[in-house]
């Protein structure tokens, strides 16, 4: 009998796989309880090194065209796809879901990245304007994305959780420093194999596995971050005050349904900042 | 240089009781716990001012839910826009008694109060009274909500416009709302409670609760609250952030600002320097959105300095109600305290201050418009905000330095470029990180025109269909 060779699951940052800085590791068990994989443990400096990361990354990512940004998405869809098979085995094998409940799941993670994809080069026809203001000027609002966005996954999502926090960060132009579900993390470190295939410069996503309480604060705290998805946190309050230290933009937990296979135009908005630009009208 | 014979507005306009309570569901309370207010350009008293308690901020949180429930989200939204049109119609009737109350209290000249601040008042009401009936076009989908109770804190550099830019779209989205103007430049609110009275308003729609900070904190705490918006410092902002965290309340916060207003070499340098000049001077500098932070290019920067320094000596500084004053009182002892404490800061790290040479008035509050040349990004009073008639200069060489110095700033409020080159304008808009960008033009402002920051700066927007969002959400 072959002798399987099992993955290591490690960090993804930087579009690199690197282990946490920390050394440090969990077990993740299955959903019988039984030992599945040691799993990354990111430490605060793995936190900081993200944000260094996704900072530099951000600014070249929302100055690709919409229409590229539309093809990455959708690439990702295609990756992930061609991968269903690895999600479907690891989905049932964390959560005990039948083959055709992790299926369903696959299905919804991969039609979301479609969704969010279509969405690149719509923003601003639905969501900007010209303004009729009264005086002789040109006067237009469109959408930028604010920067650096740090997000907790759903913690009870293995895959569609955490694309419904990923894809509505970046489809604008922002880059994420995306914390995974604690004891779901596996799908999360597959789909950063995934990204890493789909022609997303390297930087513009990060996931970082270990425990969102202690990851949270750091990255709540930072002042290089833009906006705060608490969706996965369970000291939500207490991350929002620290957050508000450079006035992060904050999504509250609850906010939007992270289970479908679409996602909501406003919470794409939450995380872009409207800019209206003036110039006189004359010869 | 002509001279100018004074020409002042009558003081006589207006008539302030000697004292006001609050206006709480529909009438004024029993004036108590009084504290003066004065006019900044001669330190004189124009009435006593209620100081706002726990339990008046309590009363006025339960006639603002009352009419909420009973009335107000009960109308239909032609109705609701009715009564703004109606508003907006009133005020454009008071406007010159408006515009002397302001003038009065804030110590801006009558000008801008005249030109600016209470004509943008009415057309605010007027443009949201359009929107009440239409929500639908909001942009949340069919049958968008109000969120209920606003509590509404407002500063002191645009009493009555930034009264306008919280009320209006709050009312026309369905909601009700406590209001607390800044404790210097309470008058015109309170004159906006009779302007309701007027309109015949439901009492309750609208509450006016004056006070210092700490009986803004009690609105944005209480509990029956549903959204907060406030307009002034950063720090303040940060406060409120933190005091909802965790709460189910939402906040629209308009902060502080360190605008750039970038000069590329090609620029019409005339036009550009009343840009200039119009960008940091309007309102004292008293302007959240000021462009206090002059980026010039290197190959210009003696011409436009020396132009500057020209044009600055032809500014008018003295009696707000003067009808030529250009340049008024500053609101505060204390505002005026701390932009001394900025300017000798800058000086004291090596930057040079010019003002040119005016008379400054006796009594009262003044600081010449000043400029302080030979500064770098991180000097104080290119990082701090001044929050007065001070500007600090630079250079750059490339559109690229340009961009990197004038988002090096926690802030991110707005921004002006001056050039005559259509494609370097919507390259530089597109890379500035600020919410609203002027090109060839500063410090315009509109109704329909959403008006907000990045970073530090605050969130939500205000005016235009953004600014109704702020006040809306989606029905499911």
């Amino acid at each position: 009998m072959r002798l399987e060779v099992k993955k290591t699951y490690k960090l993804f940052i930087g579009g690199k796989f690197p282990r946490s800085e920390s050394g440090r590791i969990y077990k993740v068990n299955n959903h019988k309880g039984e030992f599945l994989a040691n799993v990354a443990k990111a430490s605060r400096k793995d936190v900081r090194e993200s944000v260094v990361v996704a900072r530099s990354a951000q600014s070249g990512w929302a100055g690709a065209t919409p229409y590229n940004r539309g093809q990455v998405l959708y690439r990702i869809a295609e990756m992930l796809e061609g991968r269903r098979e690895q999600f479907v085995a690891e989905i049932r094998e964390l959560t005990g879901k039948s083959e055709k409940q992790a299926n369903q799941e696959v299905d919804s993670a991969i039609d979301s990245w479609v969704w969010h994809a279509g969405w690149t080069d719509k923003i601003d026809a639905v969501a900007g304007n010209m303004n009729p203001v009264a005086g002789p000027f040109f006067n237009i609002s469109t959408n930028q994305p604010t920067g650096v966005v740090a997000a907790f996954a759903p913690q009870d999502s293995s895959l569609v959780g955490l694309v419904n926090t990923i894809a509505p960060a970046i489809v604008s132009g922002n880059s994420i420093i995306a914390i995974t579900s604690e004891t779901l993390p596996l799908s999360a470190v597959t789909l950063a194999e995934v990204l890493e295939t789909s022609d997303l410069p390297g930087g513009v996503v990060n996931i970082l596995t270990g425990n969102a309480s202690e990851l949270g604060s750091w990255l709540a705290s930072h002042l290089d971050v833009n906006a705060i998805d608490l969706e996965g946190t369970s000291n939500a309050a207490e991350l929002e005050m620290l957050a508000a230290e450079n006035l992060k933009r904050v999504i509250r937990k609850g906010s939007y349904s992270r289970t479908g296979a679409k996602g909501s135009l406003q919470h794409i908005l939450d995380l872009m900042e409207t800019k209206t630009v003036w110039h006189p009208k004359g010869h | 240089m002509f001279d100018y014979s004074p020409a002042p507005e009558s003081k006589d306009l207006v008539k302030f009781q000697a004292s006001y309570g609050h206006f709480i569901g529909g009438k004024f309370t029993k004036p108590a716990n009084t504290f003066s207010t004065i006019n900044p350009a001669t330190e004189q008293v124009l009435a006593e001012i209620s100081h706002g308690t726990a339990k008046d901020v309590d009363s006025a949180v339960k006639a603002a839910r009352n009419a909420y429930e009973k009335t107000w989200s009960k109308l239909d939204g032609a109705t609701r826009g009715k009564y703004l049109y109606r508003i907006a119609r009133i005020i454009q009737e008071r406007s010159r008694e408006l515009a002397v109350a302001e003038t009065l209290n804030n110590g801006k000249p009558i000008k801008e109060t005249r030109d600016a601040d209470i004509p943008l008042v009415a057309s605010w009401f007027f443009y949201y009274a359009g929107w009440a009936d239409k929500l639908d076009y909001a942009g949340l989908g069919a049958n968008p909500k109000a969120h209920g109770v606003v509590s509404q804190i407002v500063p002191w550099n645009f009493p009555l416009m930034m009264l306008a830019w919280k009320i209006a779209p709050a009312l026309a989205a369905g909601n009700t709302v406590v209001l607390k103007p800044a404790e210097t430049t309470p008058l015109t609110a309170l004159l906006f409670a009779e302007i309701c009275q007027q309109a015949e308003l439901p009492d309750g729609v609208v509450n006016i609760v004056t006070g210092f900070g700490d009986t803004g904190a009690m609105m944005v705490g209480h509990p029956d609250v549903n959204k907060v918006a406030f307009t002034g410092s950063t720090d303040v902002g940060r406060i409120i952030a933190k005091q909802i965290a965790g709460t189910d309340k939402k906040a629209t916060l308009e902060l502080g600002g360190k605008a750039a207003n970038i000069v590329f070499e090609d620029a019409a340098l005339d036009q550009a320097v009343e840009g200039i000049v119009n960008g940091i001077f309007f309102n004292q500098g008293h302007v959240c959105c000021a462009g206090s932070r002059l980026l010039v290019q290197e190959s210009v920067h003696d011409v436009v300095i020396k132009k500057l320094k020209a044009r600055m000596e032809n500014i008018r500084l003295g009696d707000p109600m003067d009808k030529n004053t250009d340049i008024g009182a500053i609101n505060s002892k204390e505002q005026l305290t701390k932009i001394d404490r900025l300017v000798k800061q800058g000086v004291k790290e090596g930057g040079q201050a010019w003002a040119p040479s005016c008379a400054i008035p006796k009594n009262g509050f003044w600081y010449a418009p000043t400029i302080i040349t030979g500064v770098s990004p991180a000097n104080t009073v290119v990082r701090e905000e001044i929050f007065g008639p001070v500007l600090s200069v630079m250079t750059f060489r490339t559109p690229a330095e340009a961009v990197a110095k004038a988002n090096n700033s926690q802030y991110g409020l707005s921004a002006g470029v001056w050039t005559e080159k259509g494609s370097r304008i919507l390259k530089m808009a597109d890379q500035l990180n600020a919410g609203v960008v002027w090109a060839n033009t500063f410090n315009q402002f509109d109704p329909a025109s959403p008006f907000g920051g990045f970073k530090e700066s605050g969130y939500g927007r205000e005016g235009g269909r953004h600014g109704l969002l702020s006040y809306l959400k989606g029905s499911n």
